[in-house]
């Protein structure tokens, strides 16, 4: 494996890795809310879609991306609704979102496109441009380095550059400021916040909608960025692989950079890789192609060491008699 | 800052907390009827009652959890309105609730600062939270690291970061819910100079309890509520224990467990050297010995969470372990398939569980289904190959209902609508109906009522009388002394040392279940 190709594959790694890591700290500050989301997926495709549309028509990718982010809060306002207002069960709230969202794209794609529920190619102004660093052009001949920064680092769009910022900011926001402390507080123990005279309510519809504009931006980034369009069920899992990430990186943000860019790095291979031979065993594409959802199995089924969610995580607060 | 408030105080001495005439009700339950309280300032305030008398209800009230169906609070001769938590901090209201309400894997500083942060920002907050907690510290004898995550501090600690709390957000009156249910009584001694100090700079402080040796000896006025209503407020000086026990019950109480000398016999229980290890890999129990006779009663005293669960779990067959437990003289499996609740059963040891909730009885069956749990193979209850025989364990449970007094007398009523004293009195008739050779006792009273407790400590005595060994965990030094013929105390998984009722006190008891031994044990 040559130099080049080890950086294609990373390069290739840091673009699957973005919606990942989007999707990741969408659900971070959610379940550090104590607002479990298993309806990352639906939103990441309903935002996919509605910003692939919009874009389509509009010609603008940044209508699209507003589209995207608020078809993802519509979502997340349901969730909300249902597990915090009405103390539901987080899991099956989140199940249905998951479910509208796979069915209602497909149907409102056909209707309004014909095309057999994809949105039309997006072109010029309706895409993601890829922005060159400075000096990427001219450093591009210094050896090693060179080639690192115009190959790797250089030539992503925005929202790639957006993702990465997210985590320190994140990072931050969570562990330096009032609004992290309760919200932290608040999946951890509601009846702590609630006595300190704190809205519990409030603080869990605001985790709740960060997390749908996170997810909006992920989804956003699949249909203008990664891909040009939206096609039926283009986030394939994402939205689990992200969970499965989230535990992974013990629901800490910048654990969840590297989680989220080791599932990119599967995914990038498999990509790359169709059959591998092992010396006279072929590993077939199929396999390749679990084996991200192979690793994310045997994460979830607690192979990382433990991971203790926050305590309050998927129970509906309900004040004590 | 506690100064300038004494000072602004008004000349007239109005009352700290004045409430008229408030009224609640949770669907046709009225947990408070019409209750009016003075309390003055700087003093210590005890409010006592049984469980589900309205105590937690009415400060609940106090501190904004709930709204009043009717009634007015006054705080410091001011008219004030509580709709929430927030309102109550503002007035000057801090709450020390029964269940800490504290973020476990925070640390002091975050907890004492959340809910009351200067700007978006946590530094300069916990800098400044540093230097008044410092100085609280060395006011009220409140010492707790700031840097510690709550989960690593022991109870009593806990407790005084939420005294801290309240302290924090400039609390002038402190309500106390409950505080010395988890303490040691070395910890509770402390808590009670904490409040004098409190006391002394001029704060009010509202102490709920059901233990009448607390309010005698650290309150000043003591309010008694019944089935929701304040029937007398009284000096406590002006009273005495027997005669607030009355006023809580409505009747005469025997708060001394009238026993005859124990008449022990041969051995029943034998335990050498057990060992447990909990799934966590934690050593709970580091070699235990102990030995129960027949007609005797052997109390293990200990703070909650030093061994005593693991050691009823054990001989109860829910647990394993290793070492040798012999019922009778015959040695019992520990480790393998015969290690198990039905197995212990059969050797005549029947087990009263501490969490009768969960462990004792199915909430959401009825009575009768459950005064067969654990004995359903029994050939007594089936009717044929496939059927149980359901008609004939009604009607046995009528019987036991009425001998052990379980009200109300409905043997299909779920055993969640019992009350805690009730729902024990199940469980105890269908442990000790049995016939067992060995009882094991957990927490027999925690969460009944005053009258109940009579009830269930007669029966644990008349169980010893008719020559059955009974062994007895609880972590109320009261009972313990009340009705052990010898007791044991336990600490961090081992024997600190085995007393007579009669040649020991709480304060020795307090320190052996502190870990500290006295003479040689």
């Amino acid at each position: 494996m040559d130099f080049l190709t080890v950086l294609q594959v990373l390069d290739s790694t840091v673009r699957l890795a973005t919606p990942l890591l989007l999707a990741c700290l969408a659900g971070l500050f959610s379940e550090r809310a104590g607002i479990f989301d298993i309806g990352l997926e639906g939103k990441m495709l309903a935002a996919a879609f509605m910003s692939a549309a919009i874009a389509a028509v509009s010609g603008s990718v940044w209508l699209g991306l507003l589209a995207g982010i608020g078809a993802s809060l519509l979502l997340s306002a349901i969730h909300g609704l249902a597990s915090i207002t009405f103390r539901g069960n987080q899991l099956i709230s989140g199940v249905a979102i998951n479910f509208l969202a796979a069915g209602l794209t497909v149907v409102v794609a056909q209707d309004w496109f014909q095309q057999g529920g994809r949105t039309p190619s997006l072109i010029g102004g309706g895409r993601f441009a890829p922005i060159d660093l400075p000096l990427a052009k001219s450093l591009q001949d210094v050896p090693v380095l060179g080639p690192i920064y115009h190959d790797l680092i250089s030539g992503h769009t925005i929202l790639v550059y957006l993702a990465i910022a997210l985590v320190p900011l994140s990072w931050w926001a969570l562990f330096r400021t009032r609004f992290g402390l309760r919200l932290r507080a608040v999946g951890e123990n509601p009846a702590a916040v609630d006595t300190a005279g704190v809205s519990v309510i409030g603080l869990r519809y605001a985790a709740v909608a960060i997390c749908g504009v996170l997810c909006g931006i992920a989804g956003a980034y699949l249909a203008t960025a990664l891909q040009a369009g939206f096609v039926k069920d283009m986030t394939a899992g994402r939205g689990y692989i992200a969970l499965a990430a989230l535990i992974f990186a013990k629901w800490r943000p910048w654990y969840a950079l590297s989680a989220t860019l080791l599932f990119g790095f599967l995914q990038a291979i498999a990509l790359r890789y169709q059959n591998i031979d092992l010396g006279g065993i072929v590993v077939p594409v199929q396999f390749m192609d679990a084996l991200p959802y192979i690793l994310t199995v045997v994460i979830l089924a607690g192979f990382v060491g433990k991971a203790i969610p926050p305590r309050a995580g998927g129970e509906p607060y309900v004040k004590e008699r | 800052m506690t100064a300038g408030t004494q000072q602004g105080r008004p000349v007239a001495a109005a009352p700290a907390i004045e409430l008229k005439g408030i009224s609640k009700s949770f669907g046709p339950v009225q947990a408070n009827k019409d209750i009016s309280i003075r309390v003055m300032p700087g003093t210590i305030h005890g409010i006592i009652g049984e469980n589900g008398a309205g105590k937690s209800t009415l400060m609940s009230i106090l501190f904004g959890f709930y709204k009043a169906d009717a009634g007015e609070i006054f705080i410091n001769g001011q008219k004030t309105a509580i709709p929430d938590s927030q309102s109550a901090i503002r007035a000057g209201i801090g709450m020390v609730f029964q269940h800490f309400k504290l973020v476990q894997n925070f640390t002091v500083l975050e907890n004492v600062i959340l809910g009351a942060e200067d700007g978006a920002f946590l530094r300069p907050s916990l800098a400044k939270a540093r230097g008044i907690l410092k100085q609280l510290a060395e006011e009220y004898e409140l010492n707790v690291d700031p840097d510690a995550r709550i989960d690593e501090l022991s109870v009593g600690h806990q407790q005084r970061v939420e005294i801290l709390k309240a302290l924090y957000r400039q609390a002038d009156i402190l309500i106390l819910d409950e505080p010395t249910g988890v303490l040691t009584p070395a910890e509770a001694d402390h808590l009670f100079r904490i409040l004098e100090n409190l006391r002394a700079e001029g704060k009010t402080i509202i102490l709920i309890t059901h233990k009448l040796r607390e309010i005698m000896h650290i309150t000043d006025t003591v309010s008694v509520m019944r089935r929701g209503e304040m029937t007398s407020t009284v000096k406590t000086s002006d009273t005495n224990p027997e005669d607030l026990a009355e006023r809580m019950v409505g009747r005469k109480v025997l708060l001394r467990v009238d026993k005859a000398p124990a008449r022990p016999g041969k051995t029943i229980l034998e335990v050498d050297n057990l060992k447990v290890v909990d799934s966590d890999g934690v050593e709970r129990l580091k070699g235990i010995s102990l030995n129960v006779k027949a007609g005797e009663i052997l109390g293990i005293a200990g703070v909650s969470g030093n061994g005593q669960s693991q050691l009823l779990q054990v001989l109860g067959g829910i647990q394993h372990g290793t070492g040798t437990i012999r019922i009778n003289g015959q040695e019992i499996d520990l480790t393998g398939q015969h290690s198990d609740g039905q197995s212990r059963r059969a050797r005549g040891i029947a087990h009263v569980p501490e969490d009768r909730q969960h462990e004792g009885l199915i909430m959401e069956f009825t009575a009768w289904e459950n005064t067969i749990l654990g004995y359903h193979h029994d050939p007594a209850y089936q009717a044929n190959r496939l059927l149980m025989n359901n008609a004939a364990i009604k009607d046995e449970t009528r019987g036991k209902i009425e001998r052990f007094d379980v009200r109300p007398p409905d043997p299909n009523l779920a055993a969640k609508n019992f009350s805690g004293g009730n729902q024990q009195k199940i469980v105890l008739a269908r442990e000790i109906e049995r016939d067992p050779d060995l009882l094991l006792v957990g927490q027999p009273t925690r969460g009944v009522d005053i009258g109940a407790i009579e009830f269930i400590h007669q029966q644990l005595i008349a169980l010893r009388d008719a020559g059955k060994a009974i062994l007895l965990v609880s972590v109320e030094l009261e009972e313990i002394l009340g009705l052990s013929d010898r007791i044991a105390v336990m600490f961090d998984g081992r024997i600190m040392g085995e007393r007579l009722p009669e040649n020991t006190d709480e304060k020795e008891l307090g320190l052996l279940m502190a870990g500290v031994s006295g003479e040689a044990a």
